[in-house]
């Protein structure tokens, strides 16, 4: 079929008409092979405007239709909306910047403006010469999200969306939900209690009537694409019917096998079966196989098994695997510390009374293993003096991770502050490499630790500490002064670099989403899309995507959310059709646009030989196309046909 | 005096929108590149480059996101190893490698582009006309070559039969 392009040039007012001769423009481009009518008008986009353009439409039957205008960021929207008005598919309307990328930029130089125009709109005509009709790619969706990771930021998500409307499963690894922020003793910059303001949220996303919350459970595998993911979940043989138990508790306090516990990071020791802590969400233990005397030393214990009063322990049970299908998935795995094994110059974790920041949180706990009394291990003797170290493995691009952990600066301020409200006469040293404030009331919460709580800031970083004669010797730089600092403290406490959780670069490779180099979640832009993942349907909240506070967390979860929420309001899932092809005909099956596809959107199809673009998941952004030395993979509505011929007529007269 | 015609890839999210910003910050630039806007400067093939070339530019400048910025991850990376190839492919096949430009602008970099600009059709104006030995360049007599490469009719053979039936030869001396 001939093409019967229509081409409207705008003047909008004389932004454009000033520079360009448009009555030129519009009459050259009606000479213009394929073009069946050519006019041009005021303002293009004003209702009057849009009219011309729908008559036009329907009365010369046109085919395409340019506008010659501003940059299509601007109103290519509103004329694709007037093309389908009229019957043109909106995929066939196309505008010519002849305004932010001519007249505007060429107003010394009219005619060389006008002939830059005309080219313009000729590459236009020549790209709509071959547009295809397109919809939008409409996929079934399921309106059902998973969230990974049971910490904060996942909990927050799940709620989010669980308010919104739509089913949710929340999954965690551990015994209980709450990840690192129930270990917390009190959280600055306001000093609330963590467990007051995170136990009630626990209970509520666990309570809640749309949230399947599924604890001590693995990802096992996810298959599938955006609106339609399959998962598997491993739901981990706890050794008792959690259903059945009632958490009266009774089987952990005679259970006779003891191991250190994680939540209280060594500080204290839990049972084999076991709730990671008394507030547990849910209440109730699960057996931990590798510490337990029945498993251990052949059937000889079985003390829970007898005294459950619900017999609900059953040494049989098996990991179970779940399927189920949801349509988006938030990653929320949180973080870890920094081995302090790999600290060598700071004792690498030998010396009992260089602790960990996780360490002295659990001992300034209320609930924790020294009631909230500041104790060193080594002889449960109270601290005179205290060294807290910033930036152990932060900051340092030669030895350890080059980034800043961001929390490190106020925690430590904060246990500063609080060792001293628990003891007003000892005496609080922190090294700091620069004092990083940066949130609403952090600056003046580090000021009242310097000046109302006498925390001595001493800036440089300690070079060596080793434990002698019950003492913590601290060697260190004061660079303020030039002095060299020896401490002789009784407990250190290691401001440790935050790290991705170490199972989380295995669920983002299960999973096909990226991490930066050290293993932190990428999002979409740096910027413009913090919560998304690249890979379409995936979503990111809390420290898995980097260093965060609690706040920041919490927002991000709810950002995340919020583009899940945003997801689901539509009833099935439609994506832009300016996506990948493959000629089936000319494919050889080299497999070249498997490999450069950043989506994984390009698979090789065993039985037919040849690579297939998955449309739901395509971005279009070309890679394949670019790569395909066949030119068997092509762009829907910018095909190298259309590139070759737009450049011709950039190049013509 | 020689004015250059010049064939601009700008990747949308970032030069094209850079190009924008000039445009609505009112910076004035040489009128002699037109712009095909990509969806992402990976989607450029060398063979676009060459075919511009063919088709009488004088110069070619690619514009795609800063690294790190490319809106589908590496596109620009892509793009990166491409030009430097397409270099070389240039040089062998008499075209100063120079008429090729790739430049990272941002959205935000009106001002760049601005400078770029001016900076290339300068350099390309000082080259002079590129004139090809055969087909296609003005400094063959305007001659147009008979079709536009098969791109659609593509077969799955060596890439010379892909794509533009004939091959520019070296330059004239
Ligand atoms: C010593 C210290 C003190 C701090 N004090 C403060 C403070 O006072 N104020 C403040 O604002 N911030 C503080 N922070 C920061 C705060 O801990 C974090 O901002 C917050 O805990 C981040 O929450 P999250 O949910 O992202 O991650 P996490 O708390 O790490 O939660 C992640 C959860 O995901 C689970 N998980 C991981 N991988 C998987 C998987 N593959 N499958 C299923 N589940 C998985 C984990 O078991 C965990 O429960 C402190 C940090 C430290 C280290
Ligand atoms: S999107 Fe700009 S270079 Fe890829």
């Amino acid at each position: 079929m001939e093409e019967r392009i229509g081409v409207f040039v705008c003047h909008c007012g004389s932004n454009i008409a000033g520079v360009v001769d448009v009555k030129r423009v519009a009459e050259e481009l009606g000479k213009y092979p394929g073009v069946a009518y050519s006019t041009d008008y005021t303002y293009m986009c004003s209702d009057p405007g849009q009219t011309m353009v729908k008559e036009a439409i329907k009365e010369h039957n046109l085919s395409g239709v340019i506008v010659a205008a501003c940059s299509p960021t601007l109103h290519e929207a509103t004329f694709r909306r007037a093309g389908r008005a009229a019957g043109v598919n909106p995929y066939q309307v196309e505008i010519a910047n002849i305004r932010e990328q001519c007249s505007w930029v060429h107003q010394s130089d009219k005619e060389a403006a006008t002939e830059k125009a005309i080219k313009i709109i000729k590459t236009m005509v020549e790209k709509a010469r071959l547009d295809e009709a397109l919809d939008p790619i409409a996929v079934p969706m399921t309106h059902k999200a998973l969230v990974v990771g049971g910490g904060i930021a996942g909990i927050q998500a799940a709620l989010d969306i669980a308010n919104a409307g739509y089913e949710t499963i929340l999954v965690e690894k551990g015994p209980s939900i709450g990840g690192h922020m129930a270990q917390l003793s009190e959280t600055f910059p306001t000093l609330d209690c963590s467990q007051c303001i995170m136990t009630p949220k626990m209970v509520e996303v666990a309570q809640h009537p749309r949230v399947k919350m599924m604890t001590y459970s693995e990802i096992e595998d996810v298959s599938g694409y955006v609106g339609n993911f399959k998962v598997k979940i491993r739901k981990k043989a706890a050794y008792l019917d959690r259903d059945i138990c009632n958490g009266c508790g009774l089987c952990m306090e005679k259970c006779p096998a003891k191991t250190p516990s994680e939540f209280d990071e060594g500080l204290a020791d839990r049972k084999a079966i076991y709730t990671p802590f008394p507030q547990a969400v849910p209440n109730k233990p699960v057996l931990d196989r590798e510490h337990c005397l029945y498993f251990t030393n052949d059937g000889k214990c079985g003390v829970c098994k007898k005294i459950c009063p619900v017999q609900c322990v059953d040494y049989e049970q098996e990991d179970e695997i779940i399927e189920d299908e949801v349509g988006a998935i938030v990653v929320a795995t949180g973080y870890d510390l920094y081995p302090i094994e790999n600290l060598g110059e700071y004792g690498g974790g030998k010396y009992p009374d260089v602790i960990t920041s996780l360490q002295f949180e659990r001992m300034l706990s209320a609930s924790g293993p020294t009631e909230g009394e500041v104790k060193r291990p080594s002889d449960g003797k109270v601290p005179e003096t205290v060294v807290f170290l910033t930036c152990c493995g932060s900051r340092d691009p030669e030895a350890h991770m080059p980034y800043c952990s961001k929390v490190c600066c106020m925690y430590l301020t904060k246990h500063a502050m609080l060792y001293k409200h628990k003891v007003h006469d000892g005496q609080a040293y922190v090294f700091y490499i620069d004092v990083r404030t940066a949130g609403k009331g952090y600056e003046e919460f580090y000021t009242r630790a310097a000046e109302e709580d006498d925390v001595l800031y001493l800036r440089g970083k300690v070079s060596k500490i080793f434990q002698e004669d019950g003492k913590v010797v601290v060697w260190g730089a004061d660079t303020l002064s030039g002095k060299k600092v020896e401490i002789e403290a009784d407990m250190a406490v290691l401001g440790l670099a935050t790290v991705p959780n170490a199972a989380a670069r295995e669920l983002a490779n299960m999973l096909k989403i990226h991490t930066d180099e050290w293993g932190f979640l990428a999002e979409a832009h740096p910027k413009l899309r913090p919560v998304e993942s690249l890979a379409p349907g995936f979503y990111l909240a809390g420290a898995a995507q980097g260093p965060k506070d609690i706040p920041e967390a919490v927002a991000q979860a709810s950002g995340a959310a919020s583009k899940v929420a945003h997801l689901f309001a539509e009833e099935e899932y439609h994506r832009e059709p300016i996506i990948a092809w493959i000629d089936e005909d000319t494919c050889a099956g080299c497999r070249v646009c498997v490999s450069v596809c950043p989506y994984d959107a390009a698979e090789f199809d065993d039985e037919k030989g040849i690579a297939v673009i998955k449309e739901a998941i395509c971005e279009g952004c070309g890679a394949c196309i670019a790569a395909c030395p066949s030119a068997s993979a092509q762009q829907r509505n910018l095909t190298d046909e259309q590139v070759y011929r737009m450049v011709s007529a950039a190049l013509e007269g | 005096m020689f004015e250059p015609r010049i064939v601009c890839f700008f990747c949308k999210w970032c030069t094209y929108a850079g190009a924008d910003l000039a445009g609505t910050s009112r910076k004035q630039y040489p009128p002699n590149g037109v712009v095909v806007r990509l969806n992402c400067s990976g989607r450029l093939d060398p063979q676009h480059v060459l075919w511009a070339f063919r088709e009488g530019a004088d110069g070619v400048l690619i514009g795609g996101c800063h690294p790190g910025d490319c809106h589908y991850q590496d596109g620009n990376y892509k793009t990166m190893r491409r030009a430097a190839f397409l270099k070389r492919v240039l040089s062998d096949m008499g075209i100063e490698p120079e008429r090729l430009h790739l430049e990272w602008i941002s959205a935000a970099e009106g001002d760049k582009l601005v400078n770029i600009m001016g900076e290339f059709v300068d350099r390309v104006r000082d080259l002079g006309p590129l004139e090809l030995a055969h087909a296609g360049g003005r400094g063959n007599g305007g001659a147009k070559p008979a079709d536009k490469p098969a791109a659609t009719k593509k077969t799955a053979a060596a890439p010379e039969s892909a794509k533009g039936a004939e091959k520019p030869a070296a330059r004239k001396s």
